[in-house]
């Protein structure tokens, strides 16, 4: 149960910067996990190689994921926006081939230590049980996250633009919304939250491809919470956490992930556009 | 676009005399292939052009549902796993016959598709994908943990025997893939041209006004996922034949991406575009794997790496350039190669337009 809800903290941190995208320019972002790779590689990059103390890498590895969001919203994203939800998905999953590629070529296959003042292996006193201080830290960023997230959404300027960006975009631009701008920052943002779950899972293992499972998870946690609310989300990400340690626990460890999956395709054709969202009819 | 009078009009394989001419100069260059290949070229470009074959037949699959009737599905590996597995098992441990066993294990795929094809009627977008996604990869890990498949280490498939003939070589078993995939070609034509291919084309452009029409959805859905699925069947089975050895690890969801980016680099929704898809990218994947091989780029590559990036992950340069040619392709020519060869003729043909009249 308690390992559920640490690999859940993983999960929502990936659904979340999922559900910023798709809930203002409905792009499912395939890319998502590599953006975060690339920003855990840079970080290594900067702490090992350059020296760069600890205190000084966070702020630079959080710009650095900023500018990531950006600068492949304002390449790519922002030159495809005629295409259909298909076009989309193939043009993120390109992206994301770009990123893996770039970043095993610099790096290689190998895994990689980094250097990171937290260790999985140490571990707090909890009343009553131990957790490990990554988890522990990991679950309260979670929903530092999740707060900071809707008291900027619901109290400051650019929250409000960029919900009326989502709601419509033509209306916002005849109020005088730079939509394109708000769209550019949605990616930057995300990447950011994306860039924060990768660096809280590269103590674990830090591999090319230690953002698959995450990303696929996180987005399936998302999609059961219904791909547009931040909070279904995160409780869809805890729900798979959950369901898949106490499958792998008490009925068969070896089909563990395999029982997210199938849970999912069920939950959907209950509600198939998950649990937290209003099913739209389509109108004609 | 000419007019057509008749049924038979549009369904004739040739349209002129040009389009004969043109056939009979594929088919001999096809049938001839190996015989230049081993001369002239390495053997090893039999190789290449069978796994050429299977794809283009999975990439004729997924083009029916995702190009043609509009599904996405991101688990077209789980298909192609299915059956692959079905047909060594059924040759290789119960004996059956190559062709029946091949036509069954298909057939369990198509099974596999319909059902996937359930919950799939009730999804769509970002939904479906997750759902085909999480069968793709469910299904290897299912396969991964039977003993009987050889789990994780893997199943060989037997020697591939068809009545009297043996088909040891590569070049034997090109015959036998090429006319495969001439067929599923040809199959797939001619079903776009009947009531359920034009049902899964009005699906694509709107389901609600599709149902309004009179198109039974659950019906044709389904049936897109099953057809599909049984493309991705028998390319499965035939490429079991084609690496020897099969193990769980193969069908991963990089392979279903890459059946994706076969249809779109092509161009969604056209058969020869599928084709085309499936030439080039094959070709570039066996290419790539071996990059630092290829003549003058290979050197230049090298001292690349080795200065600025890591000599061991030089390989993943496939993921690069793949990743770059899906998002170009997106951005610059969404119709893909075919939409390239369309506006290419549209080109000449004004031009001769033009010189006739002037």
């Amino acid at each position: 149960m308690l390992n559920g809800v640490a690999a859940g903290s993983g999960y929502a941190l990936m659904g979340i910067a999922m559900v910023i995208i798709y809930k203002t320019s409905e792009v499912v972002n395939f890319a998502q996990g590599e953006m975060a790779l690339a920003s855990v590689f840079f970080t290594y990059l900067i702490l090992q190689n350059y020296g760069i103390p600890f205190v000084y890498a966070m702020p630079l590895a959080a710009l650095f994921a900023v500018f990531v969001g950006c600068v492949l919203e304002f390449a790519v994203l922002r030159r495809a926006r005629r295409q259909t939800t298909l076009g989309m998905i193939i043009v993120t999953i390109g992206l994301e081939m770009i990123l893996m590629g770039l970043v095993s070529w610099k790096f290689g296959a190998d895994h990689k230590v980094m250097p990171f003042p937290i260790t999985e292996f140490d571990s707090i006193w909890l009343g009553g049980f131990y957790v490990t201080t990554l988890e522990a830290v990991t679950f309260s960023v979670v929903w530092a996250v999740m707060l900071g997230l809707f008291v900027f959404y619901r109290y400051t300027r650019l929250g409000l633009i960029m919900k009326a960006t989502q709601q419509n975009r033509s209306a916002a631009k005849l109020m005088g919304v730079r939509t394109n701008r708000v769209l550019m920052f949605t990616w930057g943002l995300s990447s950011l939250v994306g860039c924060i779950a990768g660096l809280l899972l590269a103590p674990r293992s830090m591999e090319p491809f230690m953002m698959w499972d995450p990303m696929l998870k996180g987005f399936a946690g998302a999609v059961v919470g219904g791909m547009t609310s931040i909070p279904g989300a995160v409780f869809g990400a805890y729900f798979i956490g959950v369901v898949e340690n106490l499958f792998g626990r008490y009925a068969s460890m070896e089909f563990k992930s395999a029982v997210a999956f199938a849970l999912i395709v069920i939950v959907l054709c209950v509600k198939p556009s998950g649990i937290f969202s209003r099913h739209y009819v389509k109108k004609v | 676009m000419d007019m057509e009078r008749d049924h038979y009009e549009d369904v004739a394989f040739f349209t002129s005399r040009l389009g004969v001419f043109w056939f009979v100069i594929l088919a001999s260059g096809l049938l001839l292939f190996p015989f230049i290949a081993s001369n002239y070229l390495k053997t090893y470009y039999i190789y290449v052009a069978n796994c050429i074959a299977v794809n283009v037949i999975a990439a004729i699959g997924l083009n029916l549902l995702v190009g043609c009737t509009g599904q996405i599905s991101l688990g077209h590996a789980g298909f192609f796993a299915a059956g692959a597995y079905a047909t060594a098992a059924l040759t290789g441990k119960l004996g059956a016959p190559f062709l029946p066993a091949l036509l069954i294990a298909a057939s369990l795929s198509a099974l596999l598709g319909f059902l996937l094809g359930l919950p799939a009627l009730r999804l769509e977008g970002p939904y479906l994908s997750i759902a085909t996604l999480g069968f793709g990869l469910t299904i290897t890990q299912i396969i991964g943990k039977i003993q009987y498949l050889g789990a994780r280490q893997g199943l060989h498939a037997p020697d591939l025997v068809i009545g009297p003939f043996n088909l040891n070589s590569d070049a034997e078993k090109y015959y036998l893939f090429a006319a495969m995939a001439f067929a599923a070609c040809l199959f797939a034509r001619n079903l776009m041209k009947t009531r359920v291919g034009r049902a899964f084309i009005a699906i694509r452009d709107s389901d609600v006004a599709a149902s309004t029409m009179g198109v039974n959805l659950m019906i044709y859905k389904t049936l897109a996922f099953a057809v599909s699925a049984f493309f991705a069947g028998l390319a499965g089975g035939l490429y079991a034949f084609v690496l020897g050895y099969i193990q769980p690890d193969t069908f991963n969801l990089l392979m279903s991406i890459m059946f994706l980016a076969m249809i779109v680099v092509g161009g969604l929704g056209s058969i020869s575009g599928a084709v085309a898809g499936a030439v080039l990218l094959t070709w570039l994947d066996l290419t790539l794997r071996n990059v630092l091989d290829v003549p003058v780029l290979g050197d230049w590559l090298k001292s690349l790496s080795q200065s600025y990036f890591s000599i061991t992950g030089v390989s993943n340069i496939q993921y690069i350039v793949f990743g770059s040619i899906m998002v170009l392709i997106m951005l610059f020519e969404p119709l893909g190669l075919h939409g390239i060869w369309l506006r290419t003729r549209q080109y000449w043909k004004a031009r001769s337009d033009r010189g006739r009249r002037g």
